[in-house]
């Protein structure tokens, strides 16, 4: 069959690093979940960190409240990080840890972990994902300002690139982009500024002699990328972003060998257009969307981890995510993908979608440039998210874009895949809270305080340290911490006492008004008029987000559609304790007040809020928005929450309508 | 509910700071029956129920978009609360025009501790309004200048528009960042006001904040304005001008007519204020604007920026 000129490769290919993205309640449950998965053919790990633990808080931290091991594993010292690779074999095994802020940290953890099995840190393999520039943009885990953020990611590639030489210290992210609604040419452009920001910023770190070691820096980063359903475009991104990424090492970082220069990328497919609505849907859409990273060899992800079928309705269960890995097996072991070189080498179409899409992304990556580059430009880049993904949302409200089973062909037989008493997803249990808050404080008083204090001073003091030398690398006094028993929030607190804390942009002041001519939003501006003049005053709504959860893009197009509306809109942003929530519904005078939560927390935090609102005073409606399961609807609705809306609520005027038509029904008649 | 303006007034007397959040709903009401009781609240709080100007300092910052205004203002509210002065911050946001809606995004911008009940801040919409100011925002200012030691208005923009700022504040300051020229070019030129405190920020950038500093000093100078201090400040830790700043801004009012500027503020915001609700129509039927300024002169010291208000309204309909 395989003669001079058949179209076949002589060998079949490798197939690529197969992960799922598991994490969750404990260091011991998640190790199980992990073993499990390597069992079922799973060749890499993928660790989900719960939200303190990204963010740098301890469990019993006030604003951990609610969020300890709901979207990922608490990791708060060694023991736990110990704990969590139990015979796991770290010398073999290859570890992706969606890790930003805190990355030093827990690779730190990591490295100690590893010695405590006898593996030294040259031989470990992995990736960290500290991409710090994304979190500004659209993920919300950053903890520190962007400048000593960009110092810390410098200091952790100086040190790998030496001391763990196989590590992937970084992986720039373009996957959140396109979460937060960035066009294929934006999601482009964004993350190659963005990896131009992290090599100079390295290039400059290194100092003399960095010239020799860029193209071991330049070999070591790689990417994590998105793909969402339409599949053909996103392959030519895909191989858009190869070209530009070869000719950037090139040109402006003299890298000439083949293999440094060669674009690496894991992909996590969408979760953006995964629906609440008719979920098995969403199997097809994820199907779909590994074409796009798996078809075409030259642009092929070297690792890919799937969502599961059920994102938008809560946390996925073992079950869903074997659904997920099976997907994956299928791909590689029953079809011939893998059997063939590049089936799109010499196709006219492709190479004239890849021209286009090069065109675009040049052009924006030089907006982003004069701007000053990717960190100067975090608000302009924010404000043109929100922008993109309103624009996205608009077109699905229309139907311009069709959503299967959302916006038509909506007629559904019960599904049988959420009858279960969970409704088909993964329930945290609300004990592992206290459990680790008692762990952890067991931890405290059973180590050797002076060498933790002692620790934690050096870091403080390489922290404070001007201009650096390669002494000053923060990963050194890191795992020093690290090895004496630190904890998570210890560790950031430190830095933060040094580096200041920081509130990224929120995106939404730069955003464009909707299109003119939008006869339901002029409908509901009318209404918003005669409110006004009802109240007295312009009604005004507080958008916020309780908890860790950093996923504001939700919030965001809400607050911009209420000002479209004609509202006054107090909009704070991610990361808000309850009490600081009923302070600014107070000390504003707001209506009504919106909140959003995707992290599972809302059974805790929302219920807080509430208390805090009473406790303040304040007497006004408020509703609820994110991925809340069915099941939790009439509990929220008991705490006193007036409307709760979903995923499938995606028709934002409406849910506007509904908010106006509350705070009109909450006017005296005497008014 | 019919003495509820009274109410908040005698509470504001009484340095209440639990009375503010209900003291802007009520001043920024545009219904009949508010109107009524934001009267009576102002009158309360008066010169003349008072015995003595409201005690609290009215300082108004204002700055282009960028400039680092709610950075500095952090590390101001930060220095003033170390000295246990309590602050109140209306900030002042631009409107939509096209649908009149607006984004309030400076609560989110400033660094501050919600359980310090010392701290009070509340956003409001410029909304159609000309002059920098929203609907009640100089009525709040005068209010609770009766209860907090500070009270802050931030505006957006560089001295063209924001003539109101300079109307109800003592002191007021410009904030400008380094190479952006602007100000520096309306100070020339004269499209702005001397401020009271030029404030550079992000000194932390080196040689073009030095520059910057020495330009408008120098331009101060050729203008003949040798009083006008200029201030630069770092907000990047560690921060470095913010107590400067806090001095330079309490000199200022130290070294005030405090009753001269209080007095030709509340005549020239009563003006203003009726200007804006009946148009130029309203003043020729006062005589004009000079004959209302005359006129306005003659009024008694102690009286409120509504009581002139209505009273103008009063000569209006004869």
């Amino acid at each position: 069959m395989s003669g001079e000129h058949s179209p076949r490769l002589p060998e079949r290919e490798r197939p690529w690093m197969m992960r799922t993205y598991a994490g969750h309640s404990t260091a011991k449950a998640s190790n199980e979940l992990y073993r499990g998965n390597l069992a079922k053919g799973q060749t890499g790990l993928s660790v989900a960190f719960d939200l303190p633990t990204q963010t740098g808080y301890d469990p019993d931290d006030e604003l951990a409240r609610g969020e300890v091991g709901k979207v990922g594993v608490p990791v708060s010292h060694r023991g736990d990080m110990a704990t969590l690779m139990e015979g796991i074999p770290l010398g073999e095994m290859n570890t992706s840890m969606t890790i930003n802020a805190t990355a030093a940290w827990l690779l730190a953890l990591y490295i100690v972990a590893a010695e405590d099995q006898g593996v030294a840190q040259e031989q470990l393999q992995g990736t960290t994902q500290n991409d710090i520039i994304k979190e500004f943009l659209a993920r919300g885990t950053y903890a520190f300002p962007p400048a000593p953020s960009m110092r810390l990611i410098a200091d952790m590639i100086a040190y790998t690139v030496q001391h763990v030489p196989k590590w992937n210290p970084i992986n720039i992210c373009s996957y959140h982009l396109q979460e937060a609604g960035a066009t294929p040419v934006q999601e482009i452009a964004y993350a190659m500024s963005n990896a131009i920001a992290v090599l100079d910023a390295s290039r400059e770190r290194l100092g003399p002699g960095a010239d020799e070691l860029m193209g071991k820096v330049f070999g070591r980063i790689s990417f994590f990328v998105n793909a969402g359903v339409r599949f053909i475009e996103e392959h030519a991104k895909l191989r858009a972003m190869g070209m530009l990424w070869e000719e950037l090492g090139r040109e402006r970082y003299g890298v000439t060998d083949e293999r440094q220069l060669r674009f690496r990328y894991g992909v996590q497919v969408n979760s953006l257009g995964l629906t609440e609505a008719q979920p098995e849907n969403n199997v097809q859409r994820i199907v779909l969307e590994t074409l796009a990273v798996t078809l075409g060899r030259d642009a092929r992800a070297r690792a890919i981890q799937l969502p599961a079928w059920n994102e938008a309705l809560g946390l996925p269960r073992p079950w869903d995510q074997q659904w997920s890995l099976r997907i994956q097996q299928v791909m590689a072991f029953e079809t011939d993908i893998l059997e063939y070189p590049d089936i799109f080498e010499g196709s006219k179409v492709m190479d004239a979608l890849v021209a286009e899409l090069l065109e675009g992304a040049r052009a924006e990556m030089a907006v982003v440039a004069e701007h000053g580059g990717a960190v100067q430009a975090v608000p302009y880049m924010k404000g043109a998210l929100v922008d993109s993904h309103r624009e996205r949302l608009r077109r699905i409200e229309s139907g311009e874009q069709v959503v299967v089973g959302q916006n038509r062909y909506t007629e559904t037989e019960p599904s049988p895949l959420t009858d279960d008493a969970e409704g088909g997803i993964l329930v945290v249990d609300q004990a592992v809270e206290a459990e680790a808050i008692e762990a952890i404080r067991r931890w405290r008083s059973e180590r050797d305080q002076a060498a933790v204090d002692a620790a934690l001073a050096e870091l403080a003091r390489v922290a404070r340290a001007e201009d650096l030398t390669a002494h000053d690398n923060l990963m050194l006094p890191t795992i020093a911490a690290a090895r004496a028993g630190a904890t998570t929030g210890e560790w950031a607190q430190t830095l933060r006492e040094v580096f200041g804390s920081y509130r990224a942009p929120t995106g939404v002041g730069e955003a464009a008004g909707s299109a003119v001519g939008d006869e339901d939003l002029a409908e509901l501006r009318a209404e918003v008029a005669r409110l006004q003049e009802q109240l007295g005053r312009r009604p005004k709504i507080l958008v916020g987000k309780p908890g860790l959860d950093g996923h504001s893009n939700g919030a965001e197009q809400i607050a911009v559609r209420a000002r479209d509306a004609g509202m006054d809109v107090v909009y704070e942003g991610i990361r808000l304790t309850p009490s600081q929530i009923a302070a600014s519904a107070l000390q504003e005078g707001v209506h009504v007040i919106g909140l959003s939560i995707l992290s599972g927390s809302h059974r805790e935090l929302i219920p807080a809020v509430i208390d805090a609102l009473h406790e303040a005073g304040v007497d006004v409606p408020v509703v609820v928005g994110g991925i809340i399961p069915e099941q939790d609807v009439a509990p929220l609705k008991q705490a006193g929450v007036a409307a709760v809306y979903t995923p499938k609520d995606f028709d934002i005027t409406r849910i506007m309508r509904d908010i106006v038509e509350l705070v009109g029904a909450g006017i005296p008649a005497a008014a | 509910m019919s003495d509820q303006g009274s109410a908040l007034g005698a509470r504001l007397r009484e340095r209440d700071l639990s009375a503010a959040p209900a003291t802007l709903n009520l001043l920024e009401s545009t219904t009949a029956a508010d109107r009524e009781q934001a009267a009576a609240l102002l009158h309360e709080v008066s010169p003349a129920a008072l015995g003595q100007e409201a005690p609290g300092h009215i300082v108004g910052i204002t700055g282009p978009p960028g400039a680092g205004k709610s950075t500095l203002l952090s590390a101001l509210l930060h220095a003033w609360r170390v000295q246990a002065k309590s602050v109140a911050m209306l900030a002042v946001d631009p409107s939509s025009r096209q649908s009149g809606g607006s984004l309030l995004g400076d609560r989110a911008r400033i660094d501050f501790d919600p359980s310090d009940r010392g701290v009070f801040i509340r956003s409001t919409a410029a909304g159609e309004r000309l002059g920098g100011l929203a609907w009640g925002t100089r009525a709040a200012a005068q209010a609770l200048a009766a209860a907090f030691d500070i009270v802050v208005i931030e505006t957006v923009g560089v001295g063209q528009a924001e003539t109101d700022i300079a109307d109800v504040a003592d002191t007021v300051a410009v904030v400008v960042q380094p190479g952006s020229g602007d100000a520096l070019q309306f100070l020339k030129s004269g499209i702005m006001e001397i401020p009271d405190v030029l404030v550079v920020t992000k000194s932390d950038l080196g040689q073009v904040a030095i520059s910057a500093r020495r330009d408008l000093s120098a331009a101060l100078r050729s203008l003949g304005s040798r009083a006008t201090p200029v201030v630069a400040v770092s907000s990047l830790p560690p921060a470095s001008g913010v107590e400067e700043l806090a001095a330079a801004l309490e000199e200022h009012r130290k070294n005030l007519d405090l009753s001269e500027r209080r007095l030709r503020a509340r005549r020239a915001g009563a003006l203003t204020e009726f200007a804006n609700e009946h148009g130029l129509q309203g003043v020729r039927a006062l005589g004009g604007r000079t004959a209302a300024q005359t006129w306005l002169a003659e009024q008694d010291q102690g009286l409120d920026e509504a009581t002139l208000v209505n009273l103008l309204e009063g000569r209006m309909g004869r």
